[in-house]
């Protein structure tokens, strides 16, 4: 037997184009993701040059970034109107293949990628945007580039890489009830920073991540970025098989299993060597809601917001507690909240949106609050609504909208305004990010609708309708 | 791309770390589907009050830093969303050169990209000019030997991987290149097929 390799190392193996001593290499990409914020300048600089797309295949578009999630037949902004004629006119005249507004596999980016199958173990996959790391879950190498680099990939199907060095993020023991995928990788940011991952994959193991559905798993990729790392990945295993076990984009029958059997042997070996390895334990983790201005910056709902002077850097605490209006030391159960996001490609799968649903299921949201709910794709929708959602949410007083990233980023018309507070189930509280001057607090789908009900953060496991 | 082999400027102080791309180009300029323009926005939300008048306690909006093309900045600068919208305004606003004591992966790739050149540089050195930059700090910036140097004439050298400095001094297309290994692309895909 050869020498004991990681996910990430067998991976990356198989996708070398060219290496060379000292230099980055040349690395193939099975699969680019595309969408309309970040394709614009890239389709151009194509044109410009007389190139075409080497792929169109290996490449899928969609809208999902500025598409309105109410209205969508009357686009009043121009300039989104814009992106996404460009975005469809490009699409058109490079062959490539896209999910557009009105079509059923229209949704997120990184939440329909997984769905239609296209995200598969073993793969490489780029895409213009940093949350591309969602993809690791599978097993994939996956992450985000820049614009410049989506015009490389458009144009040669590759990209120069430097090797990144390997992270073991290991988790043992099991989360409690009402604490979260979400919770557990606010807490590894919040433990060990917003920059730990910088010239790393990460790779999650042991007993707690072993046992979280795929769904869950997409969620701990997905926030990998927020503490700096390139990518996030998971060994693949059964769980891993049976998620896209049928769907659209994998082959069928023995020609599964076949793959399947493949996958598996991507798992990183027994004994195969680590760069850094950090452990965490998942008994210790309680539901977690960010106080300040980066998603480092949490703490366990039990807690208080940080003492400034005790803090490591004080003018930092101090800046992000007077952007986000609180004071130090402050409960963060008497926090309260104006707005409620339930969404994002974080968490705005079927298993959110049910669990969030639970929580707030005969219950009314408290007066003054504006929640709403965005689906992560098209299909979520139609399949929360198959089994009743919409209603429990609707009757609840949520807003019950249509797919997209919406609230995440603001760049369509659901912006939290000036001075509100959002309980908010994406993955960046930046100052401004939901709207200027708007104030973010990152939490899990049921801390967020219980949030909503009460009108300030409360401890979710001692609530009612925890899904157990 | 415009080769870069020296650049001369005026340093401006940004001290705060963990400076992500949201705060350098806030989202609603990302509609734009030009590559162009977005300097005017860089830093909107602390250059700008929300009634669009300049605020006056950020300091980049200080007279003496108009004409800045050096950013000091603070660690783990650019990080979070992937947009090259954010080195598009920097570059756009006149920065032809950021030094800090890391940057955040994609931007760091993204910038050099568009001929940005970014120089990691040990905090206490930042730190130490930022003070000076208060006063007023000119820094002369050598790619070929990596080397900075003030205007008493103090040097500094500095690390570069050996393959950006090279694409940065010839100002080299990254796609052309590339295609020039499209025999090793072909046999890679036909081993596969
Ligand atoms: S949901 Fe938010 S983080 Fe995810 S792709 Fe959309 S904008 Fe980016």
């Amino acid at each position: 037997m050869g020498k004991a390799l990681t996910v990430f190392e067998k991976i990356w193996n198989k996708h070398v184009v060219k290496e060379e001593e000292g230099k980055p290499a040349l690395l193939y990409i099975d699969q680019h993701l595309i969408h309309e914020v970040t394709s614009p300048q890239a389709f151009e600089g194509l044109r410009l040059n007389g190139r075409k797309v080497r792929r169109p295949d290996l490449t899928f578009a969609t809208m999902d970034h500025n598409v309105p999630t109410i209205n969508r037949e009357n686009i009043k902004d121009e300039i989104s109107k814009k992106q996404m004629e460009a975005l469809k006119k490009n699409c058109a005249d490079f062959g490539v293949k896209l999910a557009d507004m009105y079509h059923p596999d229209q949704g997120i980016v990184h939440v329909i990628g997984p769905q239609l199958g296209l995200t598969q173990p073993g793969k490489t996959i780029v895409c213009g945007d940093s949350h591309t790391s969602t993809h690791g879950a599978f097993g994939a190498l996956a992450f985000g580039i820049g614009t410049s680099e989506v015009e490389h990939v458009l144009a040669t199907q590759t990209i120069w890489q430097d090797k990144p060095k390997t992270l073991n993020v290991k988790v043992d023991g099991e989360l409690g009830l009402g604490v979260t995928a979400k919770d557990l990788i606010l807490a590894i940011i919040a433990k060990f920073g917003v920059r730990f991952g910088t010239g790393y994959v990460m790779e999650y193991t042991g007993d707690a991540i072993r046992k979280l559905t795929m769904e869950e798993r997409m969620t701990i990729c997905n926030m990998s970025i927020e503490a700096g790392a390139r990518a996030g990945l998971i060994s693949p295993d059964e769980t891993t098989v049976e998620f896209l076990r049928g769907r659209e984009m994998v082959p069928k029958g023995e020609a599964f299993d076949a793959l399947a059997e493949e996958w598996l042997a991507l798992a990183t070996d027994e004994g195969a060597e680590y760069d850094h390895t950090v452990t965490i334990y998942a008994d210790e983790i309680e539901p977690q809601v960010t106080w300040g201005t980066n998603p480092g910056m949490g703490v366990p709902v039990s807690a208080s917001t940080p003492t400034i002077k005790e803090a490591e850097h004080p003018e930092e605490v101090e800046r992000a507690l007077s952007y986000m209006g609180l004071k130090e030391n402050q409960p963060i159960t008497s926090i309260e909240i104006d707005h409620v996001f339930i969404g994002s490609c974080t968490n705005s799968r079927l298993s959110d949106l049910k669990r969030a649903s639970k929580i707030v299921e005969g219950k009314k949201v408290k007066e003054g609050v504006k929640a709403i709910v965005v689906p992560g794709s098209f299909l979520v929708k139609q399949q929360a609504e198959e089994i009743g959602l919409d209603k429990i949410f609707i009757d609840a007083g949520f807003e019950w909208r249509n797919s997209g990233c919406s609230m995440c980023l603001g760049m369509n018309d659901d912006i939290v305004p000036s001075g509100g507070r959002c309980a908010s189930t994406s993955n960046r509280n930046f100052e401004g990010r939901q709207g200027n001057g708007a104030r973010t607090h990152l939490v899990s789908p049921e801390m967020a609708a219980a949030a909503a009900i009460e009108g300030h953060f409360v401890d979710v496991r001692q609530y009612a309708g925890v899904p157990s | 791309m415009e080769p870069f082999k020296q650049h001369k400027g005026i340093a401006a102080p940004l001290n705060r770390s963990n400076v992500d791309t949201d705060q350098i180009i806030p989202k609603q300029f990302l509609k734009r589907i030009e590559r162009t323009g977005f300097g005017e926005f860089v830093f909107l939300h602390w250059r700008f009050d929300d009634n669009g008048n300049l605020r006056d306690d950020f300091v980049l909006n200080q007279p003496k830093y108009e004409n800045a093309t050096v950013l000091l900045a603070g660690d783990n600068f650019g990080c979070g969303s992937s947009r090259e919208h954010a080195p598009w305004a920097l570059e756009d606003f006149g920065f032809k050169v950021i030094i800090a004591p890391d940057f955040a992966d994609i931007f760091y790739n993204n910038s050099l990209k568009n001929g940005i050149l970014l120089i990691k540089m040990n905090e206490e050195q930042v730190q130490q000019w930022m003070k000076k930059a208060e006063q007023g700090l000119t820094l002369d910036i050598n790619l070929e030997k990596q080397e900075i140097t003030d205007a008493d004439g103090n040097v500094v050298s500095f690390d570069i991987p050996a393959y950006h400095k090279e694409k940065l001094l010839n100002g080299w297309d990254d796609i052309a290149l590339t295609l020039l290994e499209e025999d090793k692309i072909r046999a890679f895909e036909e081993k596969r097929a």
